[in-house]
């Protein structure tokens, strides 16, 4: 038999297989930080103009007399003075408090109900559907029953708050532990995982972007109720952004319950996009996204 | 080099790296995908696992690992057992260092040992220079050789291998076998290789295993005698390989009838 000629020694195939990776590599295309923000800011900067155009134009056809519907020259005005006056930073810190309060609890209960729920099947076969069910519960029905319970308090604000968050925070979990890749689960019980190690090396981080998903949607459930909440819950001595549209409303101040309204808008914008940039990160880093 | 096993061959278990006595797997109430399969790896030895596509290949490796439960029949194995997959099965979430490492954690290795056993892994497949890399920024081959090193990190005496090329083009495919056969050579595991590309079964294999499909039966047992290091393009590797595909196609052809 004739002797086979020779494979290449090893460093030629590093060599070859070197030239390969090469070729498969795509080096990363880097834009400067700039360019990045103004990319994401110009499409919104756009809307907003078209909105402040459109919110004119409304007020300048004259369905409303202009106390009642302030246009946004008299309401920015407005805003600006309200900006820097105490009060309104008071109201400002109560509503985040109980913001950052209330949907800290959600996250804390919904993560338990949702470990519980996605490990145990019998508790999966019982709370399964009621946990989406609560989902499509409109908050501001349980107010008259939270008020019951807990009279005209803010702890009446943070059940509703909590009951709004939780099932989408506990969801997200469970839905993420139902969805790891079952390939990735037989690679960890190959590499000879125990159950405790299959959740922690595994199971917890496949989940991860469902459960983001999941707090994304509980905090937009969270700010709901809790404006909710604070027009209907109204606590002596206790200014906050829901109780400011309260009395803008009384006292018939058009700029003034408009710009209230901005600031929830914006808040709610602002936590948004830091949701969605942690989601960005996640994504980018698993390869789950492309660089655009 | 290893002779082919005979009927008296020793029974010890210790002489075997992986036995498979008559075992049989069922799907659901009907499909039966395993008939009463024998099959015996030696340490050390590189047993190539041919067949149709869907006669049971993964089925039965599988089993060996553990991942699914005989239907009937008995598996034995006094060795640690590591696999890789079709695909490369990374965690998406892991640098490529940990996810070698992470073939370490259950052995709870120290971290400073894991390390460096991990670069050592990635030199030896010649990945060094990527452990700071997720796996989504290499190539289908590059992710497949950090499988391997995944694989090996687990330091069992069993490999199993579920056609872990066959996604890639032909000329990694040939530097990877020839890559493969080198690591064999120097940490001499037992390897259990599944594919259905019979020149690659005779490119790598001390032993060729022929199964038939539907239900997965063991047909032929091709010993492959050819010197090492082959290559794929020879024409001994061509001449035995026509001969096995014919013995294939005529399994294949059973079918039709
Ligand atoms: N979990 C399962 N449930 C039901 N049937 C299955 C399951 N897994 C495999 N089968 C069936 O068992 C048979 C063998 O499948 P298997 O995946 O082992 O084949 P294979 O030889 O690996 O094929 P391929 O070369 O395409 O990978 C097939 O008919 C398949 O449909
Ligand atoms: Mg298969």
């Amino acid at each position: 038999m004739a002797v086979d000629r020779l494979p290449p020694a090893a460093d030629t195939h590093e060599r070859q297989l070197t030239g390969l990776d090469a070729l498969e590599l795509i080096p990363a295309k880097r834009t400067s930080f700039g360019l990045r923000v103004w990319r994401h800011a110009w499409p919104m900067l756009t809307a907003v103009v078209i909105v402040l155009a459109i919110w004119q134009a409304v007020v300048l056809a004259g369905f409303w007399p202009e106390y009642v519907f302030a246009g946004p020259i008299t309401t920015f005005g407005d805003l600006a003075n309200k900006v820097t006056d105490p009060e309104f930073y008071q109201a400002l810190a109560t509503t985040m408090r109980r913001a950052v309060v209330g949907f800290a609890l959600a996250v804390l209960i919904g993560l338990v109900i949702g470990a519980a729920v996605s490990r145990v099947r019998i508790l999966r076969a019982a709370f399964g559907s009621l946990i989406t069910g609560l989902q499509t519960m409109p908050s501001i029905a349980w107010f008259p029953f939270a008020i019951l319970l807990f009279g005209l308090t803010e702890s009446a604000i943070q059940f509703v708050v909590v009951l709004g968050a939780a099932p989408s925070i506990a969801n997200g979990l469970i839905a993420g532990v139902d969805y790891t890749p079952p390939l990735l689960l037989r690679a960890g019980k190959v590499l000879g995982f125990g159950r405790l190690q299959m959740y922690r090396h595994v199971i917890l981080p496949a989940s991860l972007p469902s459960f983001l998903a999941g707090l994304k949607q509980g905090w937009a459930f969270a700010w709901r109720s809790l404006m909710a909440g604070e027009l209907m819950v109204i606590i002596a001595y206790q200014a906050s952004l829901g109780e400011q549209l309260a009395i803008s409303r009384e006292l018939s101040d058009s700029p003034g319950l408009i710009g209230t309204m901005i600031v929830i808008l914006v808040i709610g914008i602002v936590i948004d996009m830091l949701f969605e940039a942690a989601n960005t990160a996640l994504r980018r880093r698993w390869g789950l996204r492309q660089e655009q | 080099m290893t002779a082919p096993l005979t009927e008296h061959a020793d029974s010890r278990t210790d002489a075997y790296a992986v036995r498979l006595e008559a075992v049989s797997k069922m799907y659901g109430k009907d499909l039966l995908a395993l008939d009463r399969v024998s099959l015996a790896v030696r340490p050390g030895e590189f047993v190539c696992l041919l067949g149709a596509s869907g006669c049971g290949k993964s089925t039965l490796l599988n089993l060996v690992a553990g991942l699914d439960d005989v239907s009937g029949g008995e598996i034995s194995s006094g060795s640690k057992i590591a696999m890789m997959f079709q695909e490369p099965a990374l965690f998406p979430w892991l640098t490529v260092n940990a996810n070698v490492e992470m073939a370490m954690r259950a052995e709870k290795v120290g971290k400073d040992e894991r390390r460096a056993r991990a670069q050592e892994l990635l030199d030896l497949v010649h990945l060094g220079a990527f452990g700071k890399k997720r796996p989504h920024e290499l190539s289908g081959g590059m992710r497949q050789r950090v499988a391997l090193a995944r694989a090996l990190a687990q330091e069992a005496d069993v490999l199993l291998m579920d056609e872990p090329f066959g996604a890639l083009d032909a000329m990694t495919r040939d530097i990877l076998h020839d890559e493969l056969e080198r690591i064999w050579r120097e940490r001499r595991p037992a390897v259990l290789f599944v594919t259905h590309n019979v020149r690659e079964a005779v490119r790598l294999g001390d032993r060729v295993v022929l199964l038939s499909s539907r239900p997965g039966r063991v047909v032929e047992d091709f010993p492959i005698e050819l010197p090492r290091p082959r290559r794929t393009d020879s024409a001994e590797v061509a001449t035995l390989a026509a001969t096995i595909t014919d013995r294939l196609r005529e399994e294949v052809g059973r079918h039709g009838r």
